[in-house]
């Protein structure tokens, strides 16, 4: 069995330990929201903001604390994540998923396509990471699973034209939905970022019928450079959406907290496990909770 | 990024009492709040950045600092040292064994790089005359083998595996007899990705490990980790024991301050950096680079030089 481990006994015994809300306490409540990987910037001003709330409210009870705190970090979400589902209506749409190594693409893509499926859309799935070993081989197994059409070319090829022949199968094929696998890239890689600017160029001129969606993908256990992966991918390609990965460990993922507040991007979907099924939709106030280890 | 200027900050925080004449231990403990929040920017963890502001803040408090014309530099000086120091001494070497076949272990959370540091070990471990075997240790990741059978056919080492139907235990054992028999010095075994709080998959590697007693068990840490670094070498060394530690995707920008947390906890070396996807990216470790690199303060050495 997993144990998870969150920050609600730390608060709860922290607001037991204090008789009033002074300095110190506040000083504990930071410490919290950095260690769930807010970052010192969002941290500092949800902290500002909470002892404003304080003054003006003039809040005198610890046990407060913990309500106002979690309202503040679900509002900063919902200004922007609330009720934000996967666009792919109408049809037919393009996904594309793109994100730095490792962070679960591949993945999300199968279950996405799992998700999609059930709703009784026609899927089908493009290789587009041409690079790493079995990357294709990999999404194969995948669409196997799902029970949905692979497109692949051999390892090595241009992804921009796996992504054409993607685009004329969904068209041939008449799917609802095409949902397009990259190879992971980091973002500080001019060249590689370069080529989703191909891919974009292809899509909008073989499919600009087509709804789009551009998903970047994030592990929730990465700390701070996640928010400059978010800001440098929405440069590059429009980002319409996060999905925040292996929120099945005992990290939180909290740093989308900071990126909701700098870069407004929506966060859609997330990822709690290895298995077809281990996909959610996004949920502010569950999340929130999730981070103060309430499930 | 915000922090890229810790050196210039602390300068600037520093300098301009420099005119007053003495530096107040008030104007260490501004300078300290600096360097910690470049660390927890660069995500080193929270309780480890504490231990380490203490002990600069002692250091500097005790020496000859606020006497010093160039408090700045002293105290930039006295925190690379101390990271340095944390982050432990150039140990990149790999322990053989006395009767080979060496073996070693590639274990580490989901993605963060296992599979591909295999192959880049393969390939290094090749260079050196030696005659290694990749082992296709996990069975769950959709197309975990074939990609090890690409990437070592990419280096020209032979893959062992008994397909995804054998339990890895299983697995480990042959490949060990198949070493044996076929004169492979190193064996390279990789495991699938798993979770530190996965109690079935950390018994699975513990399992693993008392079947073929591995000489080296390397955790693969993703460098861009963030606080959550330290929970997961402590359960990994906890449970299995780990002798050492690759730190992976340092191409990237990220400050990595991983590196310092996942050292601060398990006190094992970092013995490897990995600098990218292709099989020749990897490296020695630098403690004195990470160092810098964790601070934001690539510059460092020239600014105390110019001191
Ligand atoms: N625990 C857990 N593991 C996940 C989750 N999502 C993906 N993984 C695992 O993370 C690892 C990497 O996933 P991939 O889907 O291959 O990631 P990717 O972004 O496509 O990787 P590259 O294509 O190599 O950049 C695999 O072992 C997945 O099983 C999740 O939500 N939870
Ligand atoms: N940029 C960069 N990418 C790397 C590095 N090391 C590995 N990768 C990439 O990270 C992704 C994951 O690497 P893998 O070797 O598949 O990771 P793994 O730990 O075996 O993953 P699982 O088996 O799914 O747990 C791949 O896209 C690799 O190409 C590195 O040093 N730099
Ligand atoms: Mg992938
Ligand atoms: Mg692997």
């Amino acid at each position: 069995s997993k144990t998870k481990q969150g920050i609600t006994g730390k608060i709860e015994n922290l607001v037991k330990s204090y008789q009033k809300i002074d300095e110190e306490l506040f000083e504990e409540l930071e410490e919290i929201l950095i260690t769930a990987d807010l970052g010192v910037d969002t941290t500092m001003e949800v902290i500002d903001d909470l002892r404003d709330r304080i003054k003006k409210e003039k809040i005198t009870d610890p046990n407060m604390i913990k309500e106002l705190l979690k309202d503040k970090l679900a509002s900063i979400l919902d200004e922007f994540s609330e009720g934000e589902i996967l666009n792919v209506e109408p049809s037919p749409a393009i996904l594309l998923v793109v994100g730095v190594n490792g962070v679960g693409k591949t993945t999300s893509i199968g279950k996405i396509a799992h998700k999609l499926k059930k709703q009784g859309k026609k899927v089908v799935l493009a290789a587009g990471d041409t690079f790493r070993a079995a990357a294709a081989d990999q999404l194969q197994i995948w669409g196997d699973r799902v029970g949905v059409d692979v497109i692949q070319h051999q390892e090595g090829s241009d992804p921009a034209a796996v992504i054409f022949d993607g685009i004329q199968a969904a068209k041939a094929r008449k799917a609802d939905v095409l949902i397009c696998d990259t190879a992971g890239r980091l973002h500080n890689k001019k060249n590689l970022m370069n080529e989703l600017g191909k891919i974009d160029k292809i899509v909008e001129r073989e499919y600009s019928e087509a709804t789009r969606e551009v998903l970047l993908v994030l592990d929730a256990t990465t700390g701070q450079n996640a928010i400059q992966q978010a800001k440098v991918f929405k440069e590059v390609t429009d980002i319409t959406g996060l999905v925040l990965t292996k929120l099945d460990g005992t990290a939180k993922g909290g740093v989308v907290i900071a990126i909701s507040r700098e870069l407004q991007i929506p966060v859609k979907l997330i990822g709690v496990g290895e298995k077809m099924e281990d996909l959610q939709e996004f949920n502010s106030q569950a999340f929130v909770a999730a981070l103060f280890g309430e499930e | 990024m915000v922090f890229e200027g810790l050196a210039e900050k602390l300068q600037n925080t520093l300098s301009k009492l420099k005119g007053k004449g003495k530096v107040s231990e008030k104007d260490v403990a501004e300078a300290m709040r600096e360097v910690k929040l470049a660390l927890l920017e660069a995500d080193v963890n929270f309780k480890v950045v504490k231990d380490f502001i203490n002990k600069v803040k002692e250091r500097a408090v005790g020496s000859d600092v606020l006497e010093s014309l160039t408090p700045g530099q002293q105290i930039i000086k006295i925190v690379n040292e101390e990271l340095t120091a944390l982050m432990g001494t150039t140990q990149s070497k790999l322990t053989f064994a006395s009767k080979p076949p060496t073996i070693i272990m590639m274990v580490g959370l989901q993605g963060a790089g296992k599979t591909t540091t295999s192959g880049k070990l393969a390939k290094m471990l090749k260079k050196q005359g030696k005659r290694p075997l990749l082992v296709a240790g996990d069975i769950y990741r959709p197309a975990a083998i074939k990609q090890l059978q690409v990437v070592g056919g990419q280096v020209d080492v032979p893959v062992f595996t008994l397909g995804d139907q054998t339990s890895p235990v299983e697995i480990a054992k042959a490949a060990l007899e198949h070493a044996n028999k076929n004169g492979n010095d190193v064996m390279l075994v990789d495991t699938a990705g798993r979770l530190h709080i996965d109690e079935a998959l950390m018994e699975e590697l513990q399992n693993i490990k008392s079947a073929i007693k591995p000489h080296e068990i390397l955790l693969v840490v993703d460098s861009m980790t963030g606080q959550d670094a330290v929970n997961v070498a402590q359960h990994f060394n906890d449970q299995l024991g780990v002798d050492g530690v690759i730190l992976t995707k340092l191409d990237g920008d990220t400050r990595g301050g991983a590196a310092l947390s996942v050292r601060a906890v398990t006190n094992k070396p970092i013995k490897f950096a990995a600098l990218g996807e292709k099989l020749d990216d990897l490296e020695p470790f630098h403690p004195d680079r990470m160092a810098s690199r964790i601070l934001g303060m690539g510059d460092v050495l020239s600014l105390i030089e110019k001191a």
